[in-house]
């Protein structure tokens, strides 16, 4: 059984685009679970449904996600949802999640 | 697929036979998460498949993930309300769980739990195979408390008087009711007491009925009682919308307690009021933690809901469990939804892969909510929050300042709302 297991994992591997984003610490893992909240929405690491009129986070550069993310909680740019999420989250939070998804591939 | 399945199925069967695969998997080097341990996940939901996913993903794919689910497939209870209104079909609200499979290696095993060893730490499966866990993770959802309103368990038994509050078989049988009933008929939904399963959902399927009745059936009437004192969510938004879109179809009355039926002669009886007669009854009772978590023992908070460490959504009845969604005793102001339970299982994955790998469980996890609900086949509003682990007091708190209300319902918040469906669905899923 448990050469079978690895064989068939080995196989997934070739399968999973994502196996570099794996959290290594506990600081990775947390910025990944940070990362998560904002996946309902805007897809798992930032890469949301075919053809979304939701915006893909994945790879925009980290100053743009600052200061979008800024101008929502600061009322200058209105939306929907965002201007009422973005109020959740502190400066802190908002440079981890720009720093994160700026990082993650398209 | 089903040869990919039923290979994973007997692997699993031989593991269960093997005995003790990952009773010596807890012990960790210090450098990562152990290959060896198993975390077994009740429940393919919104909870449950994102458990199973982010536990794969959040582990660099080591950890060992198996999701036993009954059904087939995925079937959505957010939107479902637009099948009932005949805009939709159950096609377009059910998503495979091959994704599951294919893409993150979570061992799918189309089964339900029969009886779960807390020493042990065994499940056993309906089919009789046992299998060991390391850690367990429950998102059995809610069950009814039939007790709760007389003679209803046989009328939904019987098919009478259906609550459709899961996805499912249900839901097609309540639109089938609804299109059999003639012009001029009358269908009553009564609602329970606050907590139960998705509050803005009754008054969500009150407009979606109210839609259809007013194009296909324009003399007939949609009666919402319920048995709290006022709408629980998002009250403005939908009064509006019964008194601008629905006048003369919609009627709401509070403090209406249903305690019993009568499904032949089509009647609902109340605490209080005199009995109610219509043509298509959707009566739903008091709600509780799902049957496994009650039977396990987990129900700890009013024999209804299970009560966890909010930090990792471990049962506070029993170790090594962690019980995830509906089933919970809710932190202020979080709500019982699709979007939260998904937000739940993140927060209890990454604390799992850390307990496993011997780091420090997350001090400060975070949730986010946003749960649209649509007033007619076009247009949606939205409730948003977000919540912060607030560790004086041990719960979650919403942020201040953060979250709200739609201002007005629009056909823009219709389309986001589709477009949540789908990519949360890819979230739990792909």
């Amino acid at each position: 059984m448990r050469p079978l297991r690895r064989a068939w994992l080995c196989a997934l591997a070739g399968l999973a685009p994502f196996g570099a984003a794996q959290a290594q610490d506990a600081p990775a893992l947390r910025l990944r679970s940070l990362v998560a909240t904002c996946a309902q929405c805007h897809g798992t690491d930032g890469r949301p449904a075919p053809d979304s009129i939701v915006p893909a986070l994945a790879g925009l550069p980290e100053a743009t996600l600052i200061e979008r993310m800024s101008a929502f909680k600061d009322g200058t740019l209105s939306a929907t949802v965002m201007t009422q999420l973005a109020r959740g989250f502190s400066e802190a939070q908002i440079r981890q999640l720009a720093t994160a998804f700026a990082a993650q591939a398209r | 697929m089903k040869r990919v399945r039923g290979m994973q199925r007997r692997d699993v069967l031989k593991a269960a036979t093997a005995g003790v695969l990952g009773l010596a998997g807890c012990a960790t080097n210090g450098r990562g998460t152990p290959e060896s341990a198993r975390v077994l996940v009740v429940g393919g939901g919104y909870a449950g498949a994102t458990a199973a996913k982010y536990l794969r993903l959040f582990s660099g794919h080591r950890l060992d993930v198996v999701l036993i689910e009954p059904d087939a497939a995925f079937m959505s209870c957010p939107l479902s309300n637009l099948v009932l209104g005949g805009n939709r079909t159950m096609a377009d609200i059910t998503v495979p769980y091959t994704g599951l499979v294919q893409a993150h290696g979570v061992r799918v095993v189309r089964d339900s739990v029969a009886h779960v060893d807390v020493v042990r730490r065994v499940a056993e499966l309906a089919s009789s195979a046992r299998i060991h866990y390391d850690k367990l993770v429950l998102a059995p959802g809610v069950e009814m408390i039939w007790d709760g309103v007389a003679g209803l368990r046989e009328a939904s038994a019987a098919g009478r008087i259906v609550q459709a509050w899961k996805a499912g078989p249900e839901t097609v049988l309540l639109r089938r009711q609804l299109e059999a009933m003639p012009d001029g008929g009358t269908f009553a939904i009564a609602i329970p007491e606050a907590p139960y399963r998705c509050p803005p959902a009754p008054y969500e399927r009150a407009c979606l009925v109210a839609n259809y009745f007013k194009t296909a059936k324009p003399r007939s009437k949609v009666l919402v009682l319920d048995a709290n004192e006022d709408v629980t969510s998002k009250g403005p938004l939908f009064k509006k919308a019964w008194a601008e879109a629905y006048p003369g179809i919609v009627e709401y009355r509070p403090q209406y307690k249903a305690t019993g039926v009568d499904a032949v002669a089509g009647i609902v009886m109340f605490e209080v009021q005199d009995d109610e007669r219509a043509d298509v009854l959707n009566v739903l009772p008091p709600m509780r933690a799902g049957a496994l978590a009650v039977q396990t023992g987990l129900a700890n908070a009013n024999a209804r809901w299970c009560g966890v460490d909010f930090l990792t959504f471990e049962s506070t009845a029993a170790r090594h469990i962690h019980v995830l969604g509906d089933s919970i005793q809710i932190a202020p102001a979080m709500p019982k939804s699709g979007h939260m339970a998904n937000s739940q299982a993140k927060v209890a994955a990454a604390a799992i892969v850390a307990e496993l790998s011997g780091w420090e469980v997350n001090p400060a996890p975070m949730l986010t909510n946003t749960c649209y609900s649509f007033l007619d086949d076009r247009r949606a509003v939205h409730v948003a929050s977000v919540h912060e682990y607030v560790s004086a007091e041990r719960t979650f708190k919403t942020v201040p300042g953060s979250g709200g209300l739609s201002g007005a319902a629009s056909e823009l918040e219709g389309r986001y709302a589709w477009n949540w469906a789908r990519t949360i669905w890819a979230d739990v899923l792909s």
